[in-house]
């Protein structure tokens, strides 16, 4: 007997007809052919989120973002009239990377009136705009105004920077769609205490969004998180979702939030009961706007023990909304089949106290000893997954994200090739 | 000469764990005998909760009033405290079991 209801199909992943029950077929996450169509298919062609618009915070602010998986590197930079751009980190004169210090692969971010290239002092506008040559009357009929950086389509949704390499690509919100806007109004722009973690790790991008799409795992993988009694009673419960919802390619799951307050203090470790605080965060709420009236897309079963909100907006963002109020961001960038670069930031409202900053603390510790045993786990699934003497696996109701994602993938995929053999 | 407010003076003898930034605390907990954590764990624990009232008055955010060195001090070894609980608390060794080479570097941290 399910403890929260479902859908009346029985299960939450025949609620949706095109998402079989069949088992799934992780040959998509250690095939280096396919790996080189998705990385054509997908991640040229759909909205990448980059950073938060607090992160270019006046003019001339900038970050560069490395895309191993386009073999490119794009500038993000707020220009003079305020507009936030993306373009190209390539020289016109001879194609030097513009924008670095000291390592040309690690991504750099400052403030500058003007980009100069280190080579030969090529000057471009914080729109790009070619604004000085060296030496110009050396060059042979050189139209300034044709070699600018070339630009790439950029769009901010509630203050996260997207990009898309496909200058044809349909609108960022037309691709957010429902899932991205019932999500409008939530107060992002007051939580701007920013912890930011990077590690690279040896698995398939979709092997660690897998691993965070699903809290199945939870009470087994992360058992010594929690006291012994409380772990016990965890793991013979297991993990059930409150609600799934599925707007392709998107996908969410919401959670009960058992440990936000703890019913009893019994439950939780001593740190967590001085400290009121734990992986769900601060039991307290801060004291902000927004925050008593959720937008229409959170906590979508309206369940009074909600916790958090967990979105994945493909193919590499998933955003998790706590009921405490604070989020946390997940990104996946691919360096190669079999691993990726991850990325993920908890947000909070800046404190004003030493117990609020020391509630934050203990919420990004404990973030971090999970998270350290989720990537390795994934190394040990990747090293498995790559022997192919199994291909096929068994997913339960409750690892719908993953179904989700997976078919996704291989329909970008199906349908980039389809394209190309029919052009 | 003393880092510490007056009222946590006991806690001096621990001023090793006042450091500036998530990188040096957690590369001092891997590098720490379990003894040693214990030992400031049961020290600065039972005062952890002292420290947050009387840091009540010292206010953060406000750049016009900065948080006097000595209070600083305070927080930074607290939160010191904080990453040396999983330790203790949990895992009775410094490193994440089943972590192996796998590492997660804190690359943006509030300062304050």
């Amino acid at each position: 007997m399910p403890h929260f209801p479902k859908p009346a199909e029985g299960s939450w992943t025949e609620h949706w007809p095109e998402i079989s029950t069949a088992p799934v077929d992780y040959t998509d996450s250690v095939d280096p052919a396919f790996y080189e169509l998705e990385r054509e298919a997908i991640f040229k062609k759909t909205w990448l989120m980059v950073g938060r618009i607090e992160q270019l915070p006046k003019v001339g602010s900038y970050f560069t973002k490395e895309l191993h998986v386009a073999d490119t590197s794009v500038i993000l930079v707020r220009g003079k009239d305020k507009e936030v751009r993306a373009l190209y980190n390539i020289c016109r004169h001879r194609g030097n990377k513009l924008v670095w210090n000291d390592y040309p692969g690690e991504e750099a971010s400052g403030t500058c009136r003007i980009f100069t290239c280190k080579y030969h002092a090529w000057r471009y506008e914080l729109d790009g705009k070619l604004a000085f040559v060296q030496q110009e009357g050396e060059f042979f009929n050189l139209d300034k105004g044709q070699y600018g950086l070339k630009t790439v389509r950029c769009e901010v949704w509630q203050g996260f920077i997207f990009i898309n390499l496909d200058p044809d690509a349909a609108p960022l919100v037309d691709f957010l769609g429902e899932m991205g806007k019932g999500l409008e109004g939530y107060p992002f722009q007051e939580m701007t205490e920013v912890f930011t973690y990077k590690a690279e790790v040896g698995a398939n991008w979709k092997l660690f969004i897998d691993a965070f799409a699903e809290f199945y795992h939870a009470p087994i993988l992360h058992m010594k998180q929690a006291v012994k009694d409380e772990a016990d009673r965890l793991a013979a419960v297991g993990f059930e979702g409150l609600h799934y919802d599925l707007k392709y390619p998107h996908s969410m799951v919401s959670s009960w939030g058992g440990m936000s307050p703890p019913k009893d203090l019994s439950m939780v470790k001593p740190i967590e009961r001085v400290l009121k605080a734990g992986l769900f965060g601060p039991w307290d709420r801060p004291d902000i706007e927004g925050l008593d009236e959720l937008p229409p897309g959170l906590n979508p079963s309206r369940h009074p023990k909600w916790g958090v909100d967990s979105f994945h907006f493909f193919p590499n963002f998933m955003l998790l909304l706590w009921a405490p109020g604070w989020y946390l961001t997940y990104s996946y960038w691919p360096t190669g089949v079999d691993s990726h670069i991850f990325e993920s930031s908890l947000y909070f409202v800046p404190a004003k106290t030493a117990a609020e900053r020391l509630a934050h603390e203990l919420a990004a510790v404990t973030f971090k000893e999970y998270g350290l045993q989720d990537a390795n786990t994934l190394e040990a699934t990747q090293r498995s997954l790559k022997s192919r003497v199994i291909t096929e696996f068994p997913l339960c109701d409750q690892e719908l994200l993953l179904r989700a994602l997976h078919q996704a993938s291989r329909d970008y995929v199906k349908e980039y090739t389809d394209g190309t053999s029919a052009s | 000469m003393a880092l510490l407010p007056a009222e946590f003076a006991d806690l001096e003898r621990f001023s090793g764990w006042i450091l500036e930034t998530e990188r040096e605390r957690y590369a001092k907990r891997l590098a720490t005998p379990m003894e040693e954590m214990q030992a400031f764990y049961d020290a600065a624990f039972p005062r952890l909760a002292e420290a947050n009232k009387y840091l009540e008055d010292y206010p953060l955010g406000q750049a016009e009033r900065p948080i006097p060195e000595p209070q600083r001090n305070l927080l930074l070894l607290m939160m010191s405290l904080v990453l040396v609980s999983f330790p203790v608390e949990v895992w009775q060794q410094a490193r994440v079991p089943d972590s192996g080479a796998t590492y997660l570097d804190l690359v943006v941290e509030p300062r304050f």
